[in-house]
């Protein structure tokens, strides 16, 4: 029985979020409150000679100056893997201050704290730090002589190099061959919420609240990065204001300012700066990608070689996954990829929205766009001929599709047929006028441990569902709620989601799309375990209606149960406990998820359309309108849902158009540190956008069959732009963002 | 902490005097820019005068059929004034293009002209920077330079200068009112705004404590068929790439009059002087546009990063100029 599932709930925090009374990691009071500022390094390459805190000193309130000559070693560095493993999960394999070397611009050298913000920043600026300094390498034009073919990547769990059939025999079958090469700069997360940790210590006991997609995630690496215990210390993180993969890692600052709050002897505050978001928690890497497609003439891929080159630290062998769903879309029988490191002076780079899929996916779709055209095919009609009927890497069968109606029906909202496919065929005054379109897929992966979740009802009928996740604007709190409440039998309003505490069943950090699918299957799990009970209670239970019933005859609805035969006996939960005497009932539910080795391919699939207007003499793209349609598997919440895939299509238009940060090769620094300089695209860059959910059962990835939606609207949409750009000025431009400059050039 | 003493005006011969004798001292009127600048540590003022109470207010006309908009003037007042829409098209496009709807009420007139540069490497306290720090050097130059001046740099520096409103006001001839210590003076636009040169901290001819009080635009019909071109990389809050300010008037398909100024190329507001040179007297047309296009950016002197703002500003101009000539638009 499903009746809140699906439903378009409002949030059930947006009233606290809008009106500022949901409170944030740094918004929370307490006695005695330290301030902490980070002072990053402002060479990108060398060490650190002196540190003269002697000004900073001088300035009252200061509490502590600490540096890599009196913070406490860390107690051990855990490795780097995805924090979707349920581990602890360290942004890089590096923590500062440990030693004076500096491997990148920003890294931090000192850690300031006082008694408030404002004396913290001052004396942060007085202090004098004196470097040796070395000549940085940041870019791939200083860094491409030097790359190495990792063996693995991504905390070891993909290969290097990946191949099936035979590239080269694929290539030579092939009658025609498209060849390209894709740049795209890097770019930086920026939520709304800047990172930061509030630390208070009892005793030897820790509490953090900490902004990150998952508590657990930010427990467990503090606990080993300190060598305490994991059950001394506590993390809450109820409200987090965005991430988009900022926070799926735990970077330097919850360590930082549990460090500096134990030195101080009282709780601390350390909030990154706006500028410190470009230095301290990761970015998408620039990055080069090499497409090699070999088709017949009819349009059917013989060969697909895709090979990225882009930098790492010196500590990880970190490339975002750009390998992964390229590698899955088309039926594709020959295919080698491989990645290409050189070591940089920059940090570990991290997940960022649509990690890897929106760059790998770029490569392809534009390439693809361009045998399309090759061959005279249109655009769809070429991706249909190479669809993949299982998965191609694994042979597997797909767990769910719904690619090819993603097609039919995107095409149908957007009117996609009605083009004329020659390029600059359509011109409206200065404008020419162009539509593009790509095919977009995401991974559904399965989290790597157990996922749990609690659930209570209380003797008057109203539910509380506990679990660990913290609320980053993903709107969980609403759609747990939902999720309970039909696996109960009981009104969605009756039921409340409580989040992000450690103290709460665990979760892992809520990444890459797998937050409400992973969630979802633990809530569902505990609450289905709840009714159950209850059913199996009631008809053991002699003074109920329900005594001696078989419990498979129970339907629950609005908190009643009620047994199908002859009469139809029933009774509610509350009544069961009241005549009981009982306050209340709880049930746990685990769930284990399906393991890497599943015998089937777990993609979410998705068609993106886009129509631009190209001012081409100065150089001006503007987005006209976008459709997406995608098959994200069950829809918890039709609103919420629809509001994260047409943010994740705008954030699409943002990485096609505007987002770019590029590394000065001179002094190895960001070029861009304020979001006056890294341009996000803001409302009157927004066309109309249009989304169309395509329902698909699936009965593999978890239990109600849901995909996830972070990422699959942002994937796809930047090449439908891109194609769209050809098409109206007939012109390939192979890079992102596509920015004034190319357009004209 | 840096303390910074702050107090109201009461009236602006005593703000001008506490000022001028004190060179640690600024004004303070919208502060839009300057706040932003004070938290970044580049202006480190200890005293404030904030100026927004004294009475140079007011958009209004001026016995000469011009315009008069006093220095405290809100960018939206100025871009809502219907004297200023009807008769000063490019005026309220130029300012409505600028900023966000919020800045622009709070930002004064006055203080959009004195406003800084966006040079990230100005407002990055790490970097060396010869307007910032005079002799230090300037970062921008082998630096990362897309949006930076093709025009009228040295150097020392190559900011542009990134106002709007500014560049429709050098179009028009506008001059600056001020009052300090030698008491009154008026500069025209053109002598207000200084090229850096060798000597980029000095962005204006004012003295330390003199304040503007008004602006004034001279009496001009050829404004009322005028408009504001901004080419940029996103559709709003975002400064120009390249933007032109143009009027023109036409007799018989001859240019009869024509103003041009160019934003986002070049140090300061940069009026075409020489593209109005070859404009004046010719037929209305491509030909003459391209040329006088041509014209005025042939002294361009380009970074590694910004050659395409030659190119462009030239398409913008002749862009303008074709769209006032085209849609034969009066107001």
């Amino acid at each position: 029985m499903t009746t809140a599932i699906g439903q378009p709930l409002e949030r059930v925090d947006g009233r606290a979020k809008v009106t500022g009374s949901a409170r944030y990691s740094t918004e929370i009071p307490a006695t005695g409150m330290a301030h902490a500022c980070l002072v990053g390094a402002q060479v990108a390459a060398g060490r650190v000679t002196a540190v003269d805190a002697s000004d900073a000193w001088e300035e009252p309130g200061v509490l502590a100056v600490l540096t890599h000559e009196n913070l406490p070693r860390i107690a051990a560095q855990p490795p780097l893997v995805p924090s979707l493993f349920g581990g602890p999960a360290p942004g890089e394999t590096f923590f500062p201050m440990q030693d004076d070397t500096v491997h990148y611009g920003g890294q931090a050298v000192a850690l300031v704290v006082a008694d408030t913000h404002e004396r913290a920043q001052h004396a942060a600026a007085l202090l004098r730090v004196e470097y040796e300094e070395s000549e940085p390498l940041t870019t791939i034009e200083q860094g491409r002589d030097q790359a190495y073919e990792p063996e693995a990547i991504f905390g070891g769990f993909l290969p290097g190099h990946s191949a099936r059939g035979d590239i080269e025999a694929g290539l030579e079958k092939a009658d025609t061959v498209v060849e390209c090469t894709y740049t795209f700069a890097a770019n930086n997360h920026n939520p709304l919420e800047t990172s930061g940790t509030t630390a208070m210590w009892d005793g030897d006991e820790l509490l953090l609240h900490d902004a990150t997609q998952g508590v657990n995630a930010t427990q467990l690496t503090v606990a080993a990065l300190l060598g305490i215990p994991l059950s001394k210390i506590r993390v809450l993180g109820h409200y987090v204001g965005g991430s988009f993969g900022c926070k799926a890692m735990i970077w330097h600052h919850p360590a930082l300012a549990a460090l500096a709050a134990r030195e101080v002897g009282r709780p601390v505050k350390l909030a990154l700066t706006r500028a410190q978001m470009f230095t301290s928690c990761g970015h998408r890497e620039e990055q080069e990608q090499h497409i090699t497609l070999g088709a017949t003439d009819d349009g059917r891929l013989t060969a697909l070689r895709h090979h990225k080159l882009s930098p790492t630290s010196h500590f990880d062998d970190w490339a975002e996954p750009s390998l992964n769903s390229a590698a899955q879309m088309y039926a594709c029988p020959n295919y080698e990829g491989a990645y290409r490191l050189f070591r940089a002076n920059t940090m570990t780079p991290t997940f960022m929205r649509g990690p890897g899929d929106s760059t790998g996916l770029f490569a392809l779709e534009c390439a693809m766009d361009e045998l399309a055209e090759r061959t005279g095919l249109d655009p769809i009609e070429l991706r249909l001929r190479n669809f993949a009927d299982s998965d191609p890497v694994s042979g597997n069968p797909w767990s769910s599709n719904g690619l090819k109606e993603c097609y039919e029906r995107g095409a149908a909202r957007f009117g996609w047929y009605e083009r004329d496919p020659e390029p600059r065929s359509r011109r409206e005054g200065n404008w020419l006028i162009g539509t593009g379109m790509a095919a977009a897929g995401y991974p559904a992966p399965p989290p790597g441990t157990p996922q749990r979740a609690r659930a209570r009802i209380y003797a008057d009928g109203s539910v509380v569902v506990q679990a660990a996740t913290p609320e980053f604007g993903t709107g969980v709190a609403t759609v747990m709620a939902q999720v309970a409440a039909d696996a109960l039998g009981v009104p969605v309003e009756r039921c409340r989601f409580e989040k992000g505490d450690t103290d709460f069943p665990g979760i892992a950090a809520a990444v890459g799309s797998a937050g409400a699918g992973m969630i979802s299957a633990a809530v569902h799990t505990a609450a289905t375990a709840l009714r159950d009970q209850l059913v199996r209670e009631a008809v053991a239970d002699s003074g109920s209606p329900l005594h001696g019933a078989d419990p498979a005859d129970v339907a629950v609805r609005d908190g009643v149960m009620t047994v199908s035969s002859p009469g139809a006996p029933s009774e509610a939960y509350a009544d069961l406990l009241q005549r009981n005497h009982r306050p209340d009932a709880e049930a746990s539910g685990t769930w284990n998820p399906p393991g890497l080795d599943t015998p089937y391919g777990m993609l979410t699939f998705g068609a993106q359309f886009a129509e631009v207007a190209v001012d081409p003499e100065l150089g001006m793209v503007r987005v006209r309108r976008m459709t997406g349609a995608f098959a994200p598997g069950r829809v918890l919440n039709t609103r919420t849902v629809r509001s994260q895939l047409t943010g994740g299509m705008l954030w699409g238009l943002g990485q096609a158009l505007l987002e770019a940060n590029h590394m000065e090769p001179r002094t190895g620094r960001w070029a861009a540190g304020s979001l006056g300089d890294y341009l996000i695209a803001v409302n009157a860059d927004a066309p109309d956008v249009e989304v169309e959910l395509v329902e698909v059962e699936d009965r593999v990835v978890n239990p109600l069959g849901v995909k996830g939606v972070g990422e699959i609207g942002q994937v796809g949409a930047n090449a439908a732009i891109a194609n769209a750009v050809h098409h109206a000025t007939g012109r390939r431009i192979r890079k992102m963002p596509i920015t004034i400059e190319d357009i004209i050039g | 902490m840096r303390l910074i003493t702050y107090s109201r005006a009461a009236d602006a011969a005593g703000a001008i005097t506490t000022v001028s004798s004190d060179p640690t001292s600024d004004f303070l009127a919208g502060g839009t820019t300057e706040i932003d600048l004070l938290r970044q540590n580049v202006l480190t003022p200890r005293r404030l005068v904030d100026i927004n109470a004294l009475p140079l207010t007011g958009v209004e006309q001026a016995p000469d059929g011009g315009l008069r908009i006093g220095a405290l003037a809100r960018m939206s007042e100025v871009a809502a004034s219907p004297l200023v829409r009807e008769r000063f098209p490019v005026i309220a496009e130029a300012l409505e293009s600028g900023a966000s709807p919020q800045l622009r009420n709070m930002a004064s007139m006055g203080g959009n002209l004195m406003q800084r540069v966006r040079c990230p490497y100005y407002r990055d306290t790490a970097s060396p920077c010869n307007r910032r720090e005079p002799g230090t050097g300037c970062s921008a130059v082998e630096g990362f330079s897309r949006g930076h001046a093709v025009l009228g740099t040295s150097e020392h520096c190559i900011a542009t200068h990134p106002s709007d409103v500014a560049v429709a006001l050098a179009a028009l001839d506008a001059r600056v009112h001020t009052h300090g210590s030698r008491g009154e003076q008026t500069y025209s636009i053109d002598d207000f705004f200084l090229t850096p040169g060798h000597t980029p901290h000095r962005e204006h001819p004012l003295e330390h404590g003199e304040l503007i009080t008004a602006i004034e635009v001279p009496s001009s019909p050829v404004a009322r068929r005028s408009l504001y071109l901004k080419v940029r990389d996103r559709e709003s809050y975002e400064f120009a790439l390249v933007s032109a300010a143009c009027a023109l008037s036409l007799v018989d398909g001859t240019i009869a009059d024509v103003r041009l100024a160019l934003g986002g190329v070049a140090t300061k507001p940069w009026r075409a002087h020489r593209a109005e040179g070859v404009l004046l007297g010719a037929e209305a047309g491509r030909e003459s546009f391209t040329e006088a296009a041509r014209v005025e950016l042939a002294d361009a002197r380009p970074t590694a990063n910004n050659a395409f703002k030659t190119g462009l500003a030239q398409r913008v101009i002749v862009r303008a100029l074709e769209t006032l000539t085209a849609n034969g638009r009066t107001s």
